[in-house]
């Protein structure tokens, strides 16, 4: 038996109407129908935060969201946080700066948490920075400069 | 993942009319539900989603006590200044669990009913047998990898672990659990595997977990949750202890204790013999953890999971030790 559900999601300021299976995930919609591709698909368990997005403004994982869960919501995915212009949000150039990744596959999904971590005032140390990022990993094990790159965009921001 | 049908429930009694249906599941947080269906554990054939209820998400304090919407937030949980000061254990408990973006995810309702992190159990592709999943189908983690599994609570039919870590606070601070139509103490609501260890809790079909309520008292103020795991962070206990400690004027003398434990148990685990024997007793480090290692009283270990029983004491000594200003 098909059964679709027609949903209106609001994801990086635009609406988008789209008909999904309803076992469809946040992240396969994201990637899969609005060929935002930015957000990686890790391990699909919600073990490995590759898939981080913000919904209202809060981290969390798209492969254990529902799309229609977030009907209603607004999402922000990596694709949304540069301006208009194309300048990079502080926390994307930083992660250039301080060369933050090897493969780049974790790297959206870093980002989306660095910039959720200095937001909730979590980067009083290097020790609380990495608890704080704890729930993104990197196989390629670049934590140091990702480290580095959010203690530098929390100082830029205060 | 199984086909199944989405309803968004506009009220609880929805909700719970829906719930009643066979093969229905509620979604809150989603961190289990999602999780177990691409797994294959379970496979509902309706999820119904209560995200959308209204008032479910409170955290209500006063003098007698705290009341915690079950649909409120772990992070917003952990975070709110009267728990952070009053029930430091909830808090405490709350963070040193999972990830931030899974903590703002997961609900509290949804936290109490998380599953075993039992391999065997989770991997119905590799392992069929497994009592919890399928009834009468036997145990795969009995002489498995043990590692990670339970050595009180157990049963010949399953010893996998409780893996949760504010129920174990719950359970330490007496609070109760709001269904609705009756209410349970934390404690009373989860259950032994015994001979049906795919029943982990009280409730019934169409039955929801509404609320938590904490009773407010000396030994919820100086409360302290203690996990040990192997990594230093995002990881199950290998052990955990939940302490609430309050001692007489002479700064000494306990006059009440609180103990239950994680990480080792088929349930969040009190540990009432530990209590007893602190009682009216001068904190010391000889006598805290000869104390301590009553909360060892019948555990049965299977391989890998022999270090449990040296090290969960350990931890609730570390945690009274602690709490009374001696570690």
């Amino acid at each position: 038996m098909t059964r679709t559900v027609h949903l209106s999601l609001d994801i990086n300021a635009r609406r988008h109407e789209l008909d999904v299976d309803p076992r469809t995930t946040l992240l396969d919609a994201l990637r899969e129908q609005l060929c935002l591709t930015g957000t990686k698909k890790g391990c699909d368990q919600g073990q490995c935060g590759a898939c981080t997005v913000h919904v209202d403004g809060k981290r969390v994982l798209a492969c254990l969201t529902l799309a229609a869960q977030v009907e209603g919501r607004n999402v922000t995915t990596i694709e949304g946080l540069a301006a208009e212009s194309g300048d990079l949000h502080p926390d994307q150039a930083a992660f250039l700066e301080h060369d933050a990744f090897q493969c780049g596959y974790c790297t959206p999904g870093q980002i989306m948490s660095a910039v959720a971590c200095i937001r909730e005032g979590r980067v009083g140390s290097d020790e609380e920075i990495r608890e704080y990022m704890a729930g993104n990993l990197c196989r390629c094990g670049a934590y140091n400069h990702i480290v580095a790159a959010v203690r530098e965009a929390a100082e830029m921001a205060r | 993942m199984r086909d199944f049908s989405y309803f968004r429930a506009g009220s609880l009694d929805d909700a719970r009319q829906y719930a009643m249906q066979s093969g229905a599941m509620l979604l809150a947080g989603g961190t289990t539900l999602l999780d177990l269906a691409k797994c294959g554990v379970v496979e509902p054939d309706t999820v119904i989603d209560i995200t959308h209820l209204a008032g479910l998400s409170q955290i209500s304090a006063d003098a007698d006590g705290v009341t915690i919407g079950a649909l409120a937030k772990m992070e917003d949980v952990a975070g709110s200044p009267g728990i952070r000061a009053n029930y430091p254990a909830i808090s405490q408990s709350l963070l040193l669990a999972a990830s931030p973006q899974l903590r703002n995810m997961a609900t509290i309702g949804g936290n109490l009913l998380q599953r075993t992190r039992c391999p065997y159990f989770r991997d119905p592709g590799t392992f069929s047998a497994c009592n919890k999943r399928n009834p009468g189908s036997g145990c795969s983690a009995i002489g498995g990898v043990t590692r990670n599994h339970a050595v009180l609570g157990t049963s010949e039919a399953c010893i996998a672990s409780y893996p949760g870590d504010l129920a174990v606070a719950l359970v330490a601070l007496e609070a109760t659990i709001d269904l609705s139509d009756r209410k349970v103490t934390a404690e009373d609501f989860f259950v032994l595997p015994g001979d049906t260890p795919e029943r982990e809790t009280i409730l019934e079909r169409g039955e929801m977990v509404i609320a938590i309520n904490i009773p407010a008292s000396p030994v919820a103020r100086t409360s302290t949750y203690l996990k040990v795991r192997d990594r230093q962070s995002y990881e199950f206990a290998a052990a955990s202890a939940a302490v609430g400690l309050e001692l007489e004027a002479d700064g000494k003398t306990i006059r009440d204790i609180r103990v239950a434990l994680g990480g080792v148990a088929t349930k969040p685990w009190r540990a009432r013999s530990v209590e007893t024997a602190l009682i009216g007793k001068v904190l010391d480090a000889g006598t805290v953890e000869k104390a301590s290692r009553l909360a060892m009283e019948g555990a049965v270990a299977d391989g890998g999971n022999r270090y449990k029983i040296e090290l969960a004491p350990r931890d609730v000594a570390r945690a009274i030790l602690n709490m009374g200003g001696l570690a």
